[in-house]
């Protein structure tokens, strides 16, 4: 039922729905933890590295070791070896709700032919630098534009990005407050 | 029809039905014996062959767990506590919650000329009349109160899913979230969690309310649908489509709690089955303390219920879902019986 004729967007949907039937029973093995491990290069580069998480009641690891290098740009007298840290908030918001459009697609036996997904955030950068108390350090706000080309109505195509925000990891650590602990160890 | 009508109504019906009503005993525990059940009330006890569990499903009123780090100065009431806005004090109120009772309130507060601030998370948006007719009674003539418990995709998600936004009133008004920011009532996203005094409102507001908006038009397209396939549209008024729905260019994403004074949680309601014995209770509820039935069945010979959210159809949430749901579970029930155990 999951993929609806010879509709396929490269999503194994029902893995993901026996997964979702399983852990129902065993909310232990749905207790992930990601990881990631930064090391200071010079100045206000830095370099990210991602292997292991832990899931389904085990170390896991990824296929290959991740890397990503920040930095800060030109016109804030640095090095520019990557983007921003505050891009990468972008870059994980846009792909966590592109595969989520791309999973609900699937699901609702919906064909896609392209995606593509601008963000912008809206960034007063006097928070950080401490010009003015009253502006925030992070985003005043962000704007996902979508454009998809699909085998659907315009309603269809919109239901699915909201179902994917509805879903999506990053959509809620971002819009929702979460817990955060930093320590010296 | 008014409380005291529904009341009244009920009470007709027990004396025309003449079933030995027990009025002003509360069940303080059941539990299974050899051959039945035994239940215990502040008025002695019973012993029955088979039970039928009609406790409803709104006995308490759910408060998230946070609740509790809401400063002292400001008063929290549960639509349990709440009369009337004569009760609150002079000030702003937060209204927590954008289902049935939520928007209700919130109209009624604002209107009473205290400023209120809606918390809306997901919630379902219905217009009161569409086309002409009542909207539930285009549930009712279309069919979809008719689907059935085996046929509703996400049966889990559709007995937990809230109240629609409805009202009743003799104008038939849409109480729908443009209609409050009509009346002045600031929308805000989802209460999220309190920190230092202040309340942290969700930013995916928009999400909601684009997920409402595209939930009632597949409500509507349905309807019309139907309508054509049964040749009803020249007896009801031209197809309609309604605004979506207006949120501010920047919703508010916190808001200081010294500065409001009562905290409205309109946040939903749950069964209490803590008047089951531990065995029973261990047997038929769930974690999340729901009574596990298979349409009003329980997985425990002779015990049934009844009066729950999509119980066996999308009616059995509302009065008259009663009528089929208690034939077909009293057939079951007799059919038990009959076997002899
Ligand atoms: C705010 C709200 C608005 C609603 N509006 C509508 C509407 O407009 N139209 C509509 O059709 N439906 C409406 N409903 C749904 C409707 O109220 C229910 O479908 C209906 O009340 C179910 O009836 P019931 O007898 O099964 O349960 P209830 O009406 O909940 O009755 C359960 C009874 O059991 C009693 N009880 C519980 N535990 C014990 C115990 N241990 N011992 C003894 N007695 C006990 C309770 O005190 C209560 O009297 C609304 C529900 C709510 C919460």
């Amino acid at each position: 039922m999951t993929t609806i004729g010879s509709v396929d967007n490269g999503v194994n949907v029902q893995a993901l729905l026996d997964a979702r039937e399983a852990l129902k029973g065993s909310p232990e093995a749905a207790q992930f933890t990601w990881r990631a491990t930064t090391r200071w290069e010079n100045g206000v580069h830095t370099t990210t590295t991602v292997k292991d998480f832990f899931g389904l009641g085990a170390e896991q690891t990824h296929k290959a070791r991740s890397t990503f290098t920040a930095d800060h740009p030109d016109v804030f007298a640095a090095e520019d070896n990557g983007i921003t840290p505050i891009e990468y908030l972008l870059v994980g918001l846009t792909s966590c709700l592109t595969a989520g459009v791309a999973s609900v697609a699937q699901n609702r036996g919906i064909q896609l032919r392209s995606v593509e997904a601008t963000v912008e955030g809206a960034h007063d950068i006097r928070g950080i630098l401490g010009a003015d108390s009253d502006v925030r350090n992070g985003y005043n706000g962000i704007t996902v534009s979508f454009s998809i080309d699909a085998d659907a109505s315009t309603e269809d195509i919109e239901a699915l990005v909201a179902q994917s925000q509805k879903r999506s990891a990053v959509f809620d650590a971002l819009t929702n407050p979460t817990d955060v602990t930093v320590k010296v160890v | 029809m008014t409380a005291g009508e529904v009341a009244e109504f009920i009470d007709r019906f027990a004396e025309s039905s003449r079933a030995p009503v027990r009025p002003h005993t509360t069940v303080t525990s059941l539990r299974r014996t050899d051959d039945g059940y035994q239940v215990d009330t502040d008025q002695g006890g019973l012993r029955c062959d088979t039970v039928v569990i009609a406790s409803g499903a709104c006995n308490l009123p759910v408060v998230p767990a946070w609740s509790g780090a809401v400063p002292d100065s400001v008063t929290q009431l549960t639509p349990f506590d709440y009369r009337g806005p004569a009760q609150l004090a002079d000030g702003p109120v937060l209204v927590v919650g954008a289902s049935a009772t939520g928007v209700q309130l919130a109209a009624e507060i604002q209107r009473s000329g205290r400023q209120v601030t809606l918390a809306t998370g997901e919630h379902v948006r219905m217009p009161r009349t569409y086309r002409g007719r009542d909207v539930l009674w285009w549930m009712d003539a279309s069919g979809v109160w008719d689907q059935r418990h085996d046929e509703v995709p996400d049966l889990t998600r559709a007995r937990r899913l809230g109240s629609p936004q409805l009202v009743g009133t003799d104008e038939r008004t849409t109480l729908d979230l443009n209609a409050l920011t009509d009346l002045g009532v600031e929308l805000v996203g989802r209460a999220s969690t309190v920190r230092d005094h202040e309340l942290l409102f969700s930013g995916g507001l928009r999400n909601v309310v684009a997920l409402a908006d595209l939930k009632q038009d597949r409500l509507l397209t349905g309807f019309d649908e139907w309508a054509t396939r049964t040749g009803v549209d020249g007896d009801v008024k031209p197809v309609e489509r309604f605004e979506t729905t207006r949120v501010a260019a920047s919703p508010r994403l916190r808001l200081d709690l010294r500065g409001i004074r009562t905290v409205l949680w309109a946040t939903g309601f749950r069964a209490d089955y803590s008047w089951l014995d531990t065995p029973v209770a261990g047997q038929v509820v769930d974690g999340k303390g729901q009574l596990r039935h298979d349409g009003g069945v329980v997985d425990s010979p002779g015990l049934y219920a009844l009066g729950l959210p999509v119980l066996r159809r999308r009616r059995s949430t509302y009065i008259h879902g009663i009528e089929d749901d208690a034939r077909e579970v009293v057939g079951h029930l007799a059919g038990h019986l009959g076997t002899g155990q």
